[in-house]
């Protein structure tokens, strides 16, 4: 992303076509909003025409200041004033009204989009980064669209106004402005170069500080431990200063770079003093339009209007590579494909009750990795419980990601009840299959909100009926508040194990037909864990059960136990069968576990 | 309601005189000059243009005088402008570095104990958005000083002019004042709403994605993509009701000039009239409400920004403010070995909750393993974290060598101290970095043996650069096991008096966690660990057996498992499930 990043000028037009693509409600009623836009920029040439009208035909009229003229035009000019300042006060409404209600729109689908991505995007993606797509990137697209894109619309109207009434007045004179600014148009084009560079700088700048000072937060507990606040304050203060000096280099360009327009002003100025007064004077009528002292003073007042856009085009320059940095960003999201995507209407129901599991020669490597599981073949009839053992990296919780597809394989096919998984329409899919992961993440809620997370239609009553069946109204009695109990961020006010216990509650209200435990009692203490392990195996009777186990004791409970070494499956059948050959692979697994855990 | 922006702003004068003052006479220059620029303009029409048409004949040397004067004046507003926005971006980036390590610093020196109550997102918005939030206004204020400056320069010299005129500015002035006051006393509120909401949305972005596995999961996309929307729709309409406000004004400042400029063109026509005034002085005051109306609503700009300037600065003093850091003693340890760990009547509670340990007594003596044993949610966590001085008990005490970890200086605690927790945090760091972490005494040779130790070595030797390779944030390069090995080479480097493993082997293979075991046992040091596996506790001279918060036995494995039936069933869960 960063190599596109440093290409900001190169694509810029395409991000901005793409970005507003991607917002039709943007770009609804864009053309009154532009008409009202060109009313509004009408009003700011108003006043140096009125001066020019005031001055030649009023207070310079032959025969002494004509105040009824002055009158005359003055009111006009205010009635037609007023009008433009409400033109630009519904422009103004319009344009916020559209780029919110678009940008709310983007908001949520990307949000939803993240959300199909499959685990190995989310994962790619560090999460704060996924974050700031649905916030602060879209966030500076709007600001870029009410402050800098205004601007940018008012000026372009600004400028061809002013130049239609310079024209009107004298083309040499408008000649002349334009080629007192033409010097900028070069060196602003250079500068934009330049700072679009140090913008970037920037850019990292905040990330790299951002990084750092995260680091300092979550890793609280090790900073203390090891009394290593100095290092890590001296790790922030690099980062803080790199930010400071990053920060004011881009600016003390951007303002260097503005100066030209003031400058061009100025010589504008002179230029049009000189050349008006010497060809209204001495010339044939300024080249055949009368150049009078009016039209000269006019000439001085649109001057100002001509360098304004121009100013503020320079100044919003940030904006606009911000917002298109950011659009950028958010499309890259939208862009990556779900390649886990859901069929829809076009997939099928699984079929009803308990489902069989069959992998046809499946395999899947990480993109750019090596095979992590190399032509797996293996069939689990419907309500058996298999566990799945194999040392770390082995290759099995690759096998649960692939078997409750958030991954597809690279080669092979995955089928559930006949159906390839597919083809298996996700409504449905979620449904009936349910996988409880290791890490036992909790919402900022209750418990029993955590537990009904699947099925919010759940009382109080039947979230406490589920943990009792599981065998865990003891632990549910001793919280605090109970049920009401809050659980809080990332439910870090429970300790893990107890997490688990409320995951694995969640996953047994969702009532699936096939339920796959990914390690989902790690950190339970093992009385609590064989306490689970049977009550499972009574509330799961009649379905289909994967456990993805580290600790065997699993495993000598199942109907039958599946061994991956390396990727491959290297051994399957009960526990005692396994047991048999004292060379295989689960022997050697069982003997050391037994060693760990035997308490005599 | 402006009190606490402007106290805000008063303080960023203080922390940066020199830039403010940089700025503000930068500023000034320019709101002088683009006064004067006025006048020249006025009196390059009036004097050179007016005379040279009505006699026929150009004076060379005026139109060039007033050429020259033109450019000059330019020239010294450009010097201004450079003066007024490089000494606020200073003045700005200077005060944001400030308080960011002002910030960073105290969440370093805050205990275990204040950082559980805050959310990550909520901190790291403290330092980075706050801060930012706090001296954004500091961008215009210069150019606010500057443009009130200007207002008064532009009195001064209308009353320089003509009465009568002046009398015209004089109305202008104070409603276009009064026009930004109002603005930003109507824009403070919405704004302050949609602050509240864009964090509430990021919020929810936040823990979305944070638990999109589950989301995923349990198919609840939709549930989840809904309680966004909502979200997200309100911030929508809370930026449009921001809109309708900031919509108005503008144009309004825009056009109030303007229409002083017309009503100059009528006074001055009637001032004209009665010969008290030239035409060079009507241009002259029109020319000056076009260029004023600019710097004026910087004015507004500033005003409008200091609500949410202050809301920013509140949550940041808020951290500033935050008291509760540890008071460290000045002793130190005697001797390097192994020390005596003894909890001595401990209790201890998370704050505002109910106790949770409750007199809590036991002891490790120098170079023995006492395991820590008890069921989920016991309080097993919570004496680690005590042991190491994370936090401080409520009664009782936890002594080293005899010593108070209180009055331990808070190097010689670190040093004397290693925790390996259940969840281990890896630093965007190489190896190396992440072994020694900057102390002093660890080289090569005691990273490798540590390594070592940790059945580390082996896949760290695998790694493209060895120990200096880098392992990305959070460690994201290695695998759960390999973060708790490195984790724990990262204890045994600073050979501590005292080591506890809070579960730290959980995500080892059950072989490679055996053979840590008997390196910590033949290293000898003192060792306090929690776990579950018999092979763990076998390792051990001493059992503590817990439940609920109480030590209910003590003892050896083979004693406890004889005499406490709790004990028993928990450590032959599996025989019995085997059985």
């Amino acid at each position: 992303m960063s190599g596109t990043e440093a290409g900001a000028g190169h694509g810029a037009w395409n991000t901005l076509r793409r970005g507003l693509a991607l917002s039709p409600r943007l770009r609804r009623g864009l053309p009154v909003t532009v008409a009202l836009g060109l009313v509004g920029t009408l009003g700011k040439v108003l006043v140096p025409v009125a001066v020019q009208q005031g001055l030649d035909h009023g207070l310079r009229a032959a025969g002494g200041p004509d105040l009824h003229r002055v009158v005359q035009i003055v009111s006009v000019t205010a009635a037609m004033l007023v009008v433009t300042v409400i033109c630009q006060y519904w422009m103004n409404v319009r344009l916020y009204i559209a780029s919110e209600s678009s940008l709310a729109d983007v908001r949520t689908g990307t949000f939803r989009h993240i959300h199909d991505l499959s685990t190995l995007h989310q994962q790619a993606q560090r999460r704060g980064s996924l974050v700031s797509r649905v916030t602060t990137d879209i966030d500076q697209v709007s600001q870029f669209l009410q402050h800098g894109g205004v601007a940018v619309l008012l000026s372009v109207c600004q400028v061809l106004v002013t130049t239609a009434v310079m024209l009107a007045y004298s083309w040499v004179l408008t000649l002349v402005v334009y080629l007192s600014f033409a010097p900028m148009v070069f060196a602003v084009r250079w500068f934009q170069r330049r700072l679009t560079v140090l913008y970037a700088d920037v850019r990292v700048a905040v990330g790299a500080m951002l990084a750092a000072i995260a680091e300092s937060v979550v890793g609280a507990t090790v900073i203390r431990a090891y009394g290593i606040r100095d290092r890590t304050a001296g790790r922030i203060d690099e980062t803080i200063e790199a930010n400071r000096r990053s920060r004011y280099r881009s600016q003390r360009l951007a303002v260097f770079g503005s100066q030209f327009g003031e400058l061009s002003a100025a010589v504008a100025t002179a230029s049009v003093v000189v050349v008006g007064v010497l060809l209204g004077v001495g010339g044939p009528g300024g080249l055949g339009q009368p150049l009078t002292v009016g039209r000269i003073t006019a000439f001085l007042f649109l001057v100002v209007l001509f360098v304004q856009p121009v100013q503020l085009v320079s100044e919003v320059m940030n904006e606009v590579q911000n917002a298109i940095a950011g659009w950028r960003r958010v499309l890259d999201i939208q862009d990556t494909e779900p390649d886990v995507a859901d069929p829809g209407f076009a997939g099928v129901p699984l079929p009803e009750g308990p489902l069989d599991v069959r992998f046809d020669a499946v395999s899947f490597a990480y993109p750019g990795g090596p095979e992590v599981l190399s032509t797996v073949d293996f069939q689990i009839p419907a309500r058996q419980r298999v566990a799945v053992v194999g040392e770390t990296g082995s290759g099995k919780t690759t096998l649960a990601k692939l078997l409750t597809r958030l991954m597809d394989p690279t080669q092979g096919e995955v089928r559930l009840g006949g159906h390839p998984l597919t083809g298996v329409r996700f409504d449905s899919l979620r449904q009936r299959v349910v996988m409880v992961p290791q890490d036992g993440f909790l919402f900022d809620a209750t418990v029993a909100d955590n537990v009904r997370f699947g099925r919010p239609d759940l009382t109080d009553e039947q979230v406490r009926a589920a943990f009792a069946r599981l065998g865990l109204a003891d632990w549910l009695a001793a919280l605090p508040a109970g049920l009401a109990t809050r659980v809080g961020e990332r439910g870090e006010a429970l300790s893990v194990g107890e997490r688990q216990l409320v995951a694995l509650a969640r996953a047994y209200v969702a009532d699936p037909d096939l339920l796959v435990l990914d390690e989902a009692t790690s950190a339970v203490d093992p009385a609590t864990e064989v306490r689970l392990q049977r009550t499972l195996d009574t509330v799961t009777r009649g379905r289909t059960t994967v456990a993805i186990a580290h600790r065997l004791s699993t495993a000598e409970g199942a109907d039958e136990v599946i061994v991956v070494d390396r990727g491959r499956i290297v051994q399957r059948g009960p526990h005692a069968s396994l047991l048999a050959d004292a060379d295989s692979v689960y022997a050697k697994l069982y003997a050391s576990w037994l060693e760990q855990t035997r308490s005599a | 309601m402006l009190g606490p922006g402007l106290r805000v702003l008063a303080r960023a004068v203080r922390d940066e005189p020199a830039m403010f003052t940089f700025g503000v006479l930068g500023s000034a220059l320019f709101a002088v000059m683009t006064v004067a620029s006025a006048y020249v303009v006025g009196a390059v029409v009036g004097r050179v243009a007016v005379p040279s048409f009505a006699a026929h004949h150009v004076a060379a040397g005026g139109l060039a005088l007033g050429a020259a004067a033109i450019l000059a004046v330019a020239i010294l507003k450009v010097v201004g402008i450079f003066g007024r926005r490089l000494g606020a971006g200073r003045m700005q980036f200077n005060l944001e570095a400030r308080y960011r390590r002002q910030v960073t610093r105290r969440y370093l020196d805050l205990p275990v104990a204040w950082h559980q109550k805050h959310a990550t997102g909520t901190l790291l918005s403290n330092a980075n958005a706050d801060v930012e939030a706090s001296w954004y206004p500091i961008a215009p204020f210069p150019f606010a000083v500057g443009a009130l400056v200007m207002l008064v320069a532009a009195v001064v010299s209308l009353f320089l002019v003509d009465w009568v005129l002046a009398l015209v500015g004089l109305a202008l002035f104070p409603l276009l004042f009064g026009v930004n006051v109002l603005f930003s006393r109507a824009i403070a509120p919405r704004v302050a709403r949609a602050q509240q909401l864009r964090a509430e949305v990021s919020a929810v972005a936040h823990e979305s994605f944070d638990g999109a596995l589950v989301v995923k999961t349990m198919g609840r996309e939709e549930a989840e993509t809904r309680r966004f929307a909502e979200r997200s729709e309100a911030l929508r309409d809370a930026m449009i009701s921001v809109g309708r406000v900031r919509g108005m004004f503008d144009p309004v400042l825009d056009g109030l000039p303007s229409l002083g400029t017309l009503a100059v063109l009528v006074v001055g026509g009637l001032r004209m009239r009665a010969g008290a005034i030239g035409v060079s002085d009507v241009v002259s005051v029109s020319f000056l409400f076009t260029v004023l109306g600019f710097p004026v609503t910087a004015i507004g700009y500033l005003l409008g920004e200091l609500p949410r300037s202050a809301a920013g600065w509140e949550r940041v003093s808020r951290v500033l403010g935050a008291t509760g850091e540890m008071d460290y003693g000045a002793a130190h340890r005697t001797g390097t070995g192994p020390a005596v760990l003894r909890f001595d009547g401990v209790s201890y509670g998370y704050e505002g909750g109910p106790e949770v340990l409750h007199d809590v007594t036991f002891e490790v003596p120098a170079g023995r393993t006492v395991a820590l044993v008890g069921p989920t949610g016991s309080g097993k966590s919570t004496i680690g974290s005590l042991a190491v001085r994370l936090v401080d008990p409520w009664a009782g005490t936890v002594s080293l060598d005899g010593r108070d970890l209180r009055t331990l200086a808070a190097d010689a605690l670190s040093r004397a101290t290693a925790l390996v927790p259940q969840i281990p945090f890896v630093f965007d760091d190489t190896v190396r970095g992440n072994v020694t972490l900057g102390r002093h005494g660890i080289g090569d040779a005691e990273v490798w043996s540590a390594l070592r130790l940790a059945q580390a070595d082996g896949f760290v030797a695998a790694l493209p650069e060895s120990v200096g390779t880098h392992v990305g944030e959070r460690g994201a390069t290695l695998s759960g096991g390999q973060r708790q090995r490195l984790t724990l080479a990262r204890a045994l480097a600073g050979n501590p008096g005292v080591l506890v493993l809070d579960d730290a082997t959980s995500a080892v293979d059950p072989r490679v966690e055996a053979a840590i075991l008997d390196s910590l046992r033949s290293a000898g040091g003192t060792v306090l660990v929690i776990a579950y596996r018999r092979a763990t506790i076998a390792l051990a001279d001493e059992v503590v057996y817990l439940e609920q918060g109480r030590v209910l036995a003590r003892g050896t494995h083979a004693e406890l498992l004889a005499t406490v039936p709790g004990y028993a069933a928990l450590v032959t869960a599996y025989d019995e499930a085997r059985a």
